[in-house]
């Protein structure tokens, strides 16, 4: 049975699209079958992460309004074989999106793949909304500071109220990913703790991904850190997030970098 | 701002008047300065004599006098304010005194369970009564209720008791981090609030117009 995941958050710049593209990229190393879909038509982005961006030909839009078929728009990853990829449109806007056309695309993709990971814009209006209507577990993506963790709790309120789930009585599983954790300003008190969101959001937390350079590095080379770094800090910290959502009992730590005995001795960073 | 006072003849009818004002809402005057305005009372009037200590009695501070020539030994406090604009009548009629303000019934529906919590941007809204949160109150969400609020979770949010003109209604929460509480209109900013009850579990009710936060450590 296919599961339909929303990465989301409210606001931007938090990890949305990178998380989406490592954590798509995990679950496809373990073996499911899997396909990432970029709902922030406009101001698309999932392409350039997932290094697909020379290969796009169609896309969501062409797939709702009929010009193209589902095949035809999704774009197989170059490394995983059951990894696929479905561009949003960068010359088109949120309008285009239709609700029936998001219903029978989404319903497609369910048939084709073990999980649907939809790329949510920022926001609360039209493009958020459809790209969390038909999920089943939603992957809430944090930053330790307040104005993410008040907009985080409005996406929850409304992942509450106004999805498909929620309009048939049931709930949509969420859980939260707290992205670009610094444990070092953590502690310093320059950043939220991992307590304080979590006793304001009260929702189950799936990982804790620390503040690193790998990330941007993975994102300008066009690779998912989960692929491109597998050893450091933030990927393994994904690959935990990802064995959780799998069903998998991890106890939640904050990777740290590793490093070499000469580094430990010298290698002493300035914060 | 400073409230200018007007006294008029008889004295005693007009202080009678400014008691009864002051009882019914005791935090009118404080912290207030005011200025007694004389205009309409002369020399000779019963009562002006004391009238100055009378008003202090009240608990208001006289910070002037103007048109002080019918008080004797006013005048030293003369014309130490110049500049002063002024910005509205607040008339106190002595007819009003007698009286009573009917009280609004109490809200008697059964109240409102909400059993999760109540998420920014979310807002609950149930005039007819109690509203019961079992979950915590989000910055950025509100409750409003006819009558009492019951939040057993932390109040980060806005808290709107008795919204409906209901002073007895109360508010419970079991960490208070509100940014705004409200009771009957009477409300308190979170700027305005202690230190020491921020993170407590407190009780918020509405004594005579004024919101008294108690806390519990």
């Amino acid at each position: 049975m296919a599961k339909v995941v929303v990465v989301t958050s409210g606001k931007g710049g938090v990890g949305k699209t990178t998380s989406t593209a490592a954590i798509g990229a995990a679950l496809a190393q373990a073996g499911d079958k899997v396909v990432v879909v970029d709902f922030d038509v406009g101001l698309r982005n999932l392409d350039l992460v997932m290094g697909a961006e020379r290969r796009v030909v169609f896309d969501l839009i062409n797939v709702i309004q009929g010009d193209a078929k589902l095949h035809q728009a999704l774009i197989r990853d170059k490394r995983l074989e059951n990894l696929s990829i479905l561009p949003a449109s960068q010359t088109r806007d949120k309008d285009a999106l239709t609700s029936e056309g998001v219903a029978k695309v989404i319903a497609e993709l369910r048939e084709k793949f073990d999980w649907v990971l939809c790329d949510s814009p920022a926001g609360i209006e039209r493009g958020p909304a459809l790209a969390m209507h038909h999920a089943d577990i939603a992957i809430v993506v944090t930053n330790p500071e307040v104005s993410s963790v008040r907009d985080s709790d409005r996406i929850i309120g409304l992942l509450d109220s106004k999805t498909e789930r929620a309009q048939r009585g049931e709930r949509v599983e969420k859980h939260l990913l707290l992205t670009r954790y610094d444990p070092v300003r953590a502690a310093r008190g320059d950043m939220l703790k991992v307590e304080d969101v979590l006793e304001i959001l009260s929702i189950p937390l799936l990982g804790i991904i620390p503040e690193s350079q790998e990330v941007l590095k993975a994102s300008n080379v066009g690779v998912p850190v989960t692929l491109n770094a597998p050893e450091t800090a933030p990927a393994r910290a994904y690959a935990d997030a990802v064995r959780r959502l799998r069903g998998e009992a991890v106890p939640v730590t904050i990777p740290q970098e590793r490093r070499t005995f000469v580094e430990r001795l010298f290698g002493r960073r300035v914060a | 701002m400073a409230f200018v006072v007007m006294p008029e003849a008889p004295l005693a009818v007009w202080l009678e008047a400014l008691r009864a004002q002051i009882a019914r809402a005791p935090g009118f005057f404080d912290a207030r300065p005011v200025i007694v305005d004389c205009a309409m009372l002369t020399a000779g009037t019963e009562g002006v004599a004391t009238l100055l200590a009378d008003l202090e009695a009240c608990g208001i501070s006289v910070i002037d006098v103007e048109n002080a020539a019918a008080i004797p030994g006013a005048d030293p406090w003369q014309r130490r304010l110049v500049g002063g604009r002024p910005a509205g009548v607040v008339e106190i009629k002595p007819a009003e005194v007698a009286k009573p303000v009917a009280e609004p019934a109490a809200p008697s529906l059964p109240g409102l369970i909400v059993e999760d919590h109540v998420r920014s941007g979310q807002s609950i809204v149930f005039p007819k009564g109690d509203v019961t949160v079992i979950g915590s109150v989000s910055s950025g969400a509100e409750v409003l209720a006819g009558g009492s609020i019951h939040i057993y979770g932390a109040l980060r949010g806005r808290a709107l008791a008795g919204a409906q003109g209901f002073a007895r209604a109360r508010i419970f929460c079991n960490r208070l981090e509100a940014e705004l509480v409200s009771i009957d209109g009477f409300y308190k900013t979170a700027d305005d609030m202690d230190a020491e009850v921020r993170g407590a579990a407190a009780q918020i009710r509405l004594d005579a117009g004024r919101i008294v936060i108690a806390a519990q450590r």
